[in-house]
């Protein structure tokens, strides 16, 4: 997918000036954060879980190779086959190769954020292989043409209005000449396309949230169904996972699966978890032929072993951007890129350049909101502050931004002369602001007083200039 | 303006306040309220003078060297105090959670970072916390509001420390906002280097100030106080804004935020 990332604050202009897309944040703002909490508080050992989660990515991280290597020997016994893609290249490569070995028109594809990391559906296009979305909101962002906006909910950004009229738009050819406005009756009529298309398919796409190298198994959990359909039907299934989903046991995988589904929707569980080993053996009665796992590293085993490293612990649960009031004020398309909100700021500088994806890890307060609801405890705020630091030592950082710092800074390590222009700052910004007590204008602070009034000093001086007038100790005004 | 804590007679503590650039700069009150509070809890309050600012503007704009270099000069400032108290989350979680990470490659100057970080408070939670403070002796007629300025809350647990106290306040009510843990838009740089969305938060942060009906907001950060303040009365809203340390310390009568001191 194109970046947009170095367009960001363009981007955020049409976000807050969108009311359909402003619509829907107000919605998904209270919605996932109550039900995450709710479940949260249901479950006594919730908070021991998340540290519990923590270290079991942290073991598989520092014995990644080792996991790796498990998983693919696994897979292999089993009749399947593991593919090593370096790059989004490799993986496009080996994922239409794959596709034209059994010369498929069709595939049909259930969610992968790792699939439009690599924009894999404009790859399959160009050579002709359908992709066909079966997450129901994949899908309909294909139909629109759009980006997901989320990673688990990628057509949040959407009201009901709005796809009732793209279902009425595309499906009126198949028949479907009514326009809906009840939720179900959507729900159903996409299914009835769907369906047809996934009996058609000739090779199923499935991401995975989870590689368990001691099985050899993709895991993946859906609320749709539509992955069971993806991997079963299709004559050749494809899983499409990058490096750090691999974990050592299905132990593990229950620990992960307890905090995933509640940080994510506060579901106890998501409706589907679905374990793939292996293609079709001759007792079963349905299932793939061919089983394939392509694994994409793109830039990510670079960051093993440096600070940087705790963002591969991220199981994709979207919590962070559900509880980011930035991500609730722009959504995820201002990001730019595949991965929004908090993890989308750490995440998509390593896979794009901090040069075009600059500006996410500086769009935040630090708030710390997302960290604090992260079932694998990734330090997001102090991660995002590397990216601001790598982006400092490069001369990355606006030059308005570093000048400004460098004055502030040399006053800052001079407390006499700190002292002497505050109390001067104070003393002008006390006299003029005296009338009302605040600025609606003022000289160089307009990115403040654009949006909101500046607060006056009230006349006496700066504290230190007051505690020095009255000889210190014990004195008050 | 006389208060009075229930704690029956701690030892006196000599500590430093670290007052902040903002207080210093735009509301000396806040300065005042806190050596005022800490007093008579018993502790005997010094101010160093070298103090400036805990550095976080170079450290969260990724200058890391000029942070460095400023987290040296508060280490020096407040040696030898058993406690050094801010009247802000944000400061003091700098102190105590960020500073020794800065020396991450000079173990002599982490040590004492790390002693530092260990004596560092936010001043509400220090009342609290540490000096058992229960009750303070102060009036405010009206009801409040209270704002869970990030930091504080996150880094530092300042969450049922200043609700306790304001709950010992005559005449105060506290009403709560639906939503007092999301943050207010302020960020520090991010509200002028990102006006929109700061805009769109602190908008928002202003509606749930006024659907609570509350005619006071107050909270332990006045960076995110000045931001709330002039973004309500940019809204021409009838709403005051305090640092919670002034209704603490019986010192509401002082205009409030961003008010003229005529109404004084």
């Amino acid at each position: 997918m194109q970046s947009t990332a170095h367009d960001f604050k363009h981007n955020v202009d049409d976000a807050l000036a969108d009311p359909n897309l402003q619509d829907s944040l107000s919605k998904l703002k209270v919605g996932f954060s109550e039900r995450r909490r709710q479940a949260a508080e249901r479950l006594p050992e919730f908070e021991a879980l998340r540290d519990a989660a923590r270290d079991i990515k942290n073991h598989a991280l520092a014995n990644l190779d080792f996991y790796l290597e498990e998983f693919e020997r696994k897979v292999a016994g089993l009749g399947g086959h593991v593919h090593w893609a370096p790059t989004a290249a490799d993986a496009r490569r080996i994922i239409a190769d794959l596709c034209r070995s059994v010369g498929a028109k069709t595939v049909a594809k259930s969610k992968s954020m790792v699939s439009e990391e690599i924009a894999l559906n404009d790859h399959l296009e160009a050579l002709g292989i359908a992709p066909i979305e079966t997450d129901l909101g994949e899908y309909i962002i294909q139909l629109r043409h759009e980006p997901p906006s989320h990673i688990i909910a990628p057509a949040v950004h959407l009201t009901k209005d709005q796809v009732a009229d793209t279902f009425l738009e595309h499906h009126r050819a198949l028949g479907f000449t009514k326009r809906l406005t009840e939720r179900n009756d959507l729900v159903a009529e996409a299914r009835h396309v769907l369906r047809e298309k996934f009996l058609k398919a000739d090779v199923g796409l499935t991401g995975a949230n989870f590689l368990v190298a001691e099985t050899g198994s993709s895991m993946l959990v859906t609320n749709e169904g539509n992955a069971d359909l993806s991997n079963t039907l299709p004559r050749m299934h494809i899983v499409l996972a990058s490096i750090e989903k691999v974990i050592p046991t299905l132990e593990d995988a229950a620990v992960l699966l307890r905090v995933l589904a509640r940080s994510a929707t506060g579901q106890e569980s998501s409706s589907y978890t679905t374990l793939n080993t292996g293609p079709k053996r001759p007792d079963d009665l349905d299932g793939p032929s061919q089983y394939h796992v392509v694994i994409l590293d793109n830039g990510r085993s670079s960051v093993l072993g440096t600070k940087m490293q705790d963002m591969l612990r991220c199981i994709r649960c979207g919590a962070c951007m559900n509880h980011c009031p930035v991500y609730g004020a722009i959504g995820g398309h201002a990001y730019g890129w595949v991965y929004p909100g908090p993890i989308g700021a750490v995440l998509t500088p390593q896979l794009i350049g901090v040069e075009e994806a600059g500006n996410l890890p500086n769009a935040s307060t630090f708030c710390g909101r997302c960290e604090s609801v992260c079932p694998v405890r990734i330090p997001l705020p102090n991660l995002m502050r590397h990216w601001r630091e790598r982006e400092f030592e490069r001369h990355l950082t606006p030059r308005a931004v570093r000048q400004g710092l460098a004055l502030w800074s040399f006053a800052a390590r001079r407390p006499k002369l700190y002292r002497r222009l505050s109390g001067l700052a104070n003393r002008l910004l006390a006299l003029f602001g005296r009338a009302h007590g605040h600025y609606r204008t003022l000289p160089l602070a307009g990115g403040w007083t654009r949006f909101r009034d500046l607060p006056a000093p009230p006349a006496g001086g700066t504290f230190h200039a007051q505690w020095a007038r009255h000889g210190g100790a014990r004195t008050r005004p | 303006m006389s208060s009075s804590s229930s704690v029956s007679s701690p030892r006196p503590r000599r500590v430093a306040l670290f007052v902040t650039c903002l207080v210093d700069l735009f509301r000396p009150s806040v300065g005042f309220a806190a050596i005022k509070l800490l007093e008579d809890a018993g502790c005997t309050v010094e101010v160093p003078p070298l103090q400036v600012c805990c550095g976080q503007p170079a450290y969260n704009s990724g200058d890391r060297a000029s942070a460095r270099a400023i987290a040296a000069q508060v280490i020096d400032a407040f040696e030898g105090f058993e406690a050094v108290v801010a009247p802000s989350g944000s400061c003091a979680g700098m102190l105590a959670h960020h500073y020794p990470g800065l020396f991450d490659d000079d173990p002599p100057m982490k040590a004492r970072a790390e002693n530092l970080a260990g004596r560092s408070h936010e001043l509400v939670s220090f009342l609290v916390d540490v000096l058992a403070v229960k009750s303070v002796v102060a009036r405010h007629d009206g009801t409040v509001t209270y704002h869970d300025s990030c930091s504080g809350l996150r880094e530092l647990g300042v969450k049922d420390q200043p609700r306790r106290l304001l709950e010992s306040v005559q005449g105060l009510r506290l009403t709560e906002m639906k939503t007092p843990e999301v943050c207010c838009g302020f960020g520090g740089t991010f509200c002028v280097k990102y006006p929109e969305i700061s805009n769109a938060m602190v908008a928002e942060k202003s509606a749930d100030i006024a659907q609570s009906g509350a005619d006071t907001l107050l909270a332990g950060d006045l960076g995110c106080l000045m931001n709330m303040a002039g973004k309500l009365q940019r809204l021409g809203s009838p709403v005051r804004v305090r640092h919670v340390a002034e209704v603490l310390a019986d010192m509401a009568g002082l205009a409030a935020i961003g008010e003229p001191e005529a109404k004084r």
